[in-house]
């Protein structure tokens, strides 16, 4: 009854939320990478006046992965609408390698955005596709036809059709709002899902994308709920005496990491979804957090200041056996896998404040990424190729994205307040 | 120290009109008083979010009188990285101590802060471990545990804002909600 009665209260605050305009995020490159490969996206021939403007939204997709290097619009002399129009001689000359041209024509209220990849050197066609979105959908056509370029070219995976979850909160001492968002990968489509005037941390997206697990302070306690977005229906997962804390999906979506203290100090705990049963996974009189699943869902990693100051630990759930993972300066802190399991991304802190670094774990060699500052709470794209991260800019909280080779770097401020704790969706194609 | 039994009397019958005047403000639904441990059976969202702003039960009949009163001080602070409780905030636990002593009904949450340097999920747990701290110096005083609970924010509500040691400071404490 509770519950029931917690949901409808919480679908009536969305309906009031989403009347709000939430502001969007927006994106700042701040470092390109110096490997980066030049294209031109061209842009799309359309005749009419278009809603969005898709190879700018191409583009920023593009340089914002650290991987390409986008060539000025103002250093296109000539702008081919398909591939019979291009003249690989002129691109050449501009040391541009890959060209993307298009053109957009209007049926009903459809788009029909026709787009080609061509390789320069080579005087190719590597792709031509042609996509048909609504109004509503021409961004997320966008990032879909960065998806393809990207993957055809690199071979990865692309994640720019991807969403990011993020805390906010504006206002000082007990007049403090807290909300949580959900947006595209690039800042854009903000939707608040929750309000509340108690703190609300550590969103967590389940595998299949439909659901996050945060805490919520709206009790006065913290607590663990799960909500599902399509629907804003959610659940009170676990409100246990003492912290709630840093919840993470298993890969199969079953079963939810998190540090609880009922039974004392914080302590790693598996819960079963479905029962609800609750198993405690590590035991020891230091604080035991932030746990994050490997890709194969067989061990945990966590962070432990067991050995004095927090270290990175990886717990093997099979055996219950505890490795140790970092030994470069004394904090280290909230590791997260990459997707291939063969390095984690954490926030270390050494002469330059919190920095999100990787380390790999064959080499246990460790790389700081980010710039000097105050990082926090990273998060790896599901392609494995960027972090975004929390940090501060003037003052205020704001999210930054980094290469996963630290080349390349992004900021993505909010209009006003703090933006943190962004979360990168899984691939939800 | 013992207070005499008159005073004594005054104590409690100011205290127990104190917590009716809390639970009232406060919005429980049964009467129920500042939240017993884990308050999970309390409305889950804050309705006030979006329509306005309920009275928070803490800023409720803070004056009393004589030894009944709660004391004055509510905060105390930390070193960096440090859960110690500071000599110079002994006087303060103590006070509290003797009014919890003295009040068993009265019951407080020692909301544990920290500064915003780290990662906050293990501020959090940082949190816990200076308002755990305190509750412990409570209980050796002789504080009966089930007065006392333990609510960490870690970093989450910091009481000044700024990227300096002056407001990482004045974050870095354990509050006194009665």
């Amino acid at each position: 009854m509770n519950i029931l009665k917690t949901t409808w209260l919480a679908a009536m605050l969305m309906l009031f939320t989403s009347l709000a305009q939430a502001a969007d995020l927006t994106i700042e490159i701040t470092r390109g990478s110096d490997r980066a490969t030049p294209i031109a996206i061209v842009p799309f021939a359309d005749g009419d006046d278009m809603p969005q403007d898709i190879a700018q939204i191409v583009s920023d997709d593009l340089e914002r992965s650290g991987y390409f290097e986008p060539l000025e619009r103002r250093a296109m002399f000539e702008r081919p609408a398909s591939s019979d129009e291009v003249r690989y001689g002129d691109w050449r000359a501009l040391d541009v390698r890959y060209l993307v041209a298009g053109r957009i024509s209007r049926e009903g209220d459809e788009y029909r955005i026709q787009y080609e990849l061509m390789d320069v050197s080579g005087e190719s066609r590597m792709i031509a596709e042609s996509v048909t979105a609504g109004r509503q959908g021409l961004r997320d056509a966008a990032h879909y036809i960065s998806d393809q370029i990207f993957e055809e070219i690199t071979d990865i995976r692309g994640a720019f059709s991807t969403r990011i979850a993020y805390v906010t909160s504006s206002g000082v001492g007990d007049e403090t709002q807290y909300a949580l968002h959900v947006a595209d990968a690039d800042g854009r489509n903000s939707q608040q899902i929750l309000s509340s005037d108690e703190p609300i941390m550590s969103p967590a997206w389940s595998p299949d994308g439909g659901k996050l697990a945060y805490v919520s302070f709206e009790t006065e306690r913290p607590a663990i709920y799960i909500q599902d977005l399509a629907s804003g229906r959610r659940v009170r997962a676990t409100s246990f005496e003492g912290l709630n804390s840093a919840p993470t999906w298993s890969p199969d979506g079953r079963r939810l990491a998190m540090a609880l203290s009922k039974d004392g100090q914080p302590e790693i705990y598996v819960m079963d979804i479905g029962s609800r049963d609750v198993q405690r996974v590590t035991n020891n009189s230091s604080i035991d957090t932030e746990p994050a699943w490997s890709p194969d869902g067989r061990s945990l990693l966590f962070t432990s200041d067991r050995s004095g100051g927090p270290q990175i630990y990886r717990l093997d759930l099979g055996s219950g056996e505890e490795e140790r993972l970092t030994f470069t300066g004394n904090y280290n802190a909230r590791a997260r896998f990459a997707p291939d399991g063969e390095a984690i991304f954490l926030i270390h802190r050494g002469n330059n404040g919190y920095q999100v670094a990787r380390q790999d774990l064959e080499s246990g060699r460790l790389v700081a990424l980010s710039d000097a500052g105050q990082a926090e709470s990273p998060s790896v794209a599901p392609n494995g190729t960027m972090v975004i991260f929390a940090t501060q800019q003037g003052g205020n909280g704001v999210l930054g994205g980094v290469s996963a080779d630290g080349r390349a770097s992004f900021r993505l401020p909010a209009a006003q307040g703090d933006v943190r704790e962004p979360a990168w969706s899984p691939f939800l194609n | 120290m013992q207070l005499k039994p008159h005073a004594r009397i005054l104590a409690i019958a100011l205290s127990l009109a104190f917590v009716a005047g809390c639970s009232s403000t406060g919005g429980g639904q049964d009467g129920d008083l500042t939240g017993s441990a884990g308050g999970a059976d309390r409305d889950g969202v804050t309705t006030d979010s979006a329509d306005g702003r309920g009275v928070s039960g803490e800023r409720a009949g803070q004056r009393a009188d004589a030894d009944g009163r709660i004391p004055e001080t509510r905060t105390i602070y930390f070193e960096y990285d440090s859960d110690a409780i500071r000599s110079e905030f002994e006087s303060v636990l103590t006070a509290h101590a003797r009014f919890l002593q003295n009040n068993p009904n009265a019951s407080v949450v020692l909301q544990g802060h920290t500064d915003e340097r780290g990662t906050r999920e293990y501020n959090l747990a940082l949190g816990e471990r200076r308002a755990g701290a305190v509750e412990r110096y409570l209980n050796v005083q002789g504080v009966s545990p089930s007065q006392v609970e333990v609510v960490s924010y870690g970093e989450e509500r910091p009481a000044a804002r700024g990227q300096n040691e002056d407001a990482y400071a004045q974050n870095r404490r354990v509050v006194f909600a009665y």
